[in-house]
């Protein structure tokens, strides 16, 4: 069977000034029908290029210059811009960061949302204010018919961004892309979320791409897990496996500085540097001068090792314990 | 709300209080006003008639009292130079420059905006900076010249327009306008041509700023992301955030234009209330002075809460509450 979504070889480069920047490099996924993959990083490791590549939302100086984006099998990069135009929020639908942005200040939210309904879909606004109420009730809105009604300052911010997650349901997509959608809530109002979210990609079949700097967060929502750094994936496994027995040393690092998952009285340990700059990456594996286990081999590119499913871009993976 | 209007009216009363003080004495000091009027032949006597005829022998305050006085009782005194009322004198000339503006505000939002527009959306292309120099020299080139230019050109040299006055009015329901005939078309286009630059091109740099920003804003990102088309996304979503400032902006020169269109109305020798006031000035003739600005604060007062109405209308994030 083919999956819901295949990614492959995508590379995202942005000419800049300064040269140009290559901010997702050679990027291979893919995600089954019903299933959630984490896409994982820190900020600027190309996640969220990742997902707006996959939208085909670069816009200028970005570009996307190589690789495949396969839904349901067909090549979206094939498509021309109007003809993309036109799989956005159909078969591709997104889900943003920042509730308190991402809704249009000054409409209700039910035009909001009608205007979604019907970019796909000729029916008439009051048929399209039901799709949008169903939608509501689908993500757990109560009262979906007076939420329609209000601006979305009126609704709280988890409310907001169910309001968002209902959004990019309306026209039920083979693939759902969320970056970091659950960031900017309360702990207890992103538990929920994702719970919700785990219930959607079962009930409805979507292929959910799940983008986070947050392994705690994925750790009990995705079935599998890719970990992206400098705008490589650097290791790919299933949630058990990676959250389990991480091979990448980055990943490891990931996961050792996890407040949640680290023995209470003892110091935190953390990946010494920052993200370097994709402009200034040094030569070979990119991880190489913040890595513990670096050697001097580390400075030619790193080979891509793959054990039971479990692949890892490293010189020095770490043993499977 | 109905605090808030009242709220509105008690400003607009203190605001129209210190106004009248500030250009009464300022109106004192500039000159006395008989100077101007009278004769230099005339023998002392009656230049003593006419001082007291017109108060001017009273203290300052007195004057004022009086003054204020007869505006409560609603008339705003006569015109020394004219000797007829001053509120007939100023809405005998308000038509002229109510049609002058109308035009030119028209003219400026017309090109003005979907310019902006055009330019905000597509920044880099050579249309947008050609639109974006364009707006500069509307804005930065003084007016009084691009006028002469513009009757150099069109009255002078290629004789297709009048070079200055009001042309023709006919009936159009309550008053009488030059817009109702053909003949004043042809007088109104190149002031309100020459009196809209200025406006259009401070409409085009503010509607492409808005349009900029909106344009790399989350709620647009996402509207994409919906599969909303641009033109979609421009008209229904953007197009409403970015009028806010547009209205405000708008809203203020609508009233500074109706107040001081003055220089469009000399250069064309337009006979608007600008033109009224600059000639008051010149012959110290006070009534007119101190009632027109009177007038003109009332005049922005009424366009803000206009404009304040159009806010809460636009963005329902606006409550207009009582007080300040």
């Amino acid at each position: 069977m083919t999956a819901a979504l295949e990614v492959r070889g995508l590379t995202t480069r942005f000419d800049t000034r300064g040269g140009a920047v290559t901010a997702v490099n050679d990027v291979s996924f893919s995600v089954e029908k019903g299933r959630i993959l984490g896409l994982v990083g820190e900020s600027g490791s190309g996640k969220s290029v990742t997902g707006f590549s996959i939208m085909g939302l670069i816009d200028a100086p970005g570009r996307i210059s190589a690789g495949e984006v396969l839904v349901d099998g067909a090549d979206l990069r094939a498509l021309s811009d109007e003809e993309m135009r036109k799989m956005r929020g159909r078969k591709v639908g997104m889900v943003f960061q920042d509730p308190m942005m991402t809704l249009n200040p000054v409409l209700r939210v039910g035009d909001q949302m009608a205007m979604a309904v019907r970019v796909h879909r000729k029916m008439s606004k009051s048929a399209a204010l039901d799709e949008a109420r169903k939608a509501l009730e689908t993500v757990g809105i109560p009262s979906a018919v007076e939420r329609l009604k209000a601006y979305p300052h009126q609704l709280s911010g988890g409310m907001r961004q169910r309001v968002a997650i209902a959004m990019a349901l309306l026209h039920s997509p083979s693939v759902i892309i969320a970056d970091e959608a659950t960031t900017a809530l309360d702990v207890s109002i992103q538990g929920q979320i994702l719970a919700e979210v785990r219930e959607l990609a079962d009930k409805t079949g979507a292929a959910i791409v799940w983008i986070t700097h947050d392994l705690a967060v994925v750790s009990s929502l995705v079935d599998d897990i890719c970990v992206m750094y400098a705008g490589r994936i650097v290791e790919r496994g299933t949630a058990e496996q990676v959250i389990g027995h991480p091979r990448h040393p980055y990943t490891k690092g990931l996961l050792d500085s996890i407040p949640s998952l680290h023995a209470p009285g003892t110091p935190l340990p953390q990946i010494p540097g920052s993200t370097p700059q994709l402009s200034r990456l040094p030569q070979g594996c990119p991880f190489r001068p913040r890595c513990p286990r670096a050697t001097e081999l580390c400075a030619t590119p790193p080979p891509e090792v793959t054990v039971e499913g479990q692949t890892v871009l490293c010189h020095h993976p770490l043993e499977r314990s | 709300m109905f605090g808030y209007l009242v709220g509105r009216v008690a400003q607009a009363v203190v605001v129209v209080f210190v106004m009248s003080i500030i250009v009464f004495v300022g109106v004192y000091a500039i000159g006395n006003p008989i100077d101007v009027m009278i004769d230099p032949g005339a023998t002392a006597e009656i230049r003593e008639n006419l001082i007291r005829q017109y108060g001017l022998d009273q203290p300052l305050w007195r004057q004022y009292f009086t003054f204020v006085g007869n505006v409560l009782q609603g008339d705003l005194g006569r015109s020394m130079v004219y000797n007829t009322s001053v509120t007939g004198l100023v809405f005998s000339r308000l038509p002229a420059t109510l049609e002058l503006v109308l035009v030119s505000v028209t003219i400026a939002s017309v090109i003005g905006i979907p310019a902006g527009l055009y330019a905000g959306y597509k920044p880099d292309s050579i249309a947008a900076k050609l639109i974006m120099a364009l707006s500069v020299l509307g804005f930065s080139v003084p007016t009084f010249w691009i006028g002469m230019l513009l009757i150099m050109a069109f009255a002078v040299e290629l004789g297709w327009l009048p070079s200055g006055g009001r042309g023709e009015v006919a009936q159009f329901l309550w008053f009488k306008t030059s817009l109702a005939t053909t003949n004043g078309w042809e007088h109104v286009i190149m002031p309100a041509i020459n009196l809209s630059l200025f406006k259009m091109g401070l409409l085009i740099r503010l509607t492409r700023a808005g349009m900029v920003e909106a344009m790399g804003a989350e709620y647009v990102r996402f509207a994409r992301a919906q599969g909303l088309p641009d033109r979609q996304i421009v008209f229904s979503h953007i197009l409403r955030n970015i009028s806010i400032p547009v209205i405000t902006v708008f809203g203020l020169e609508l009233g500074s234009t109706l107040a001081f269109a003055v220089v469009t109305e000399t250069v064309f020798n337009w006979p608007g209330v600008g033109k009224l006031i600059i000639d008051s000035i010149l012959q110290l003739d006070r009534p007119v002075m101190v009632s027109y600005l009177v007038m003109v604060v009332i005049l922005f007062v009424m366009i803000n809460l206009i404009v304040d109405l159009i806010y809460a209308r636009l963005d329902p994030r606006v409550r207009l509450k009582g007080g300040s």
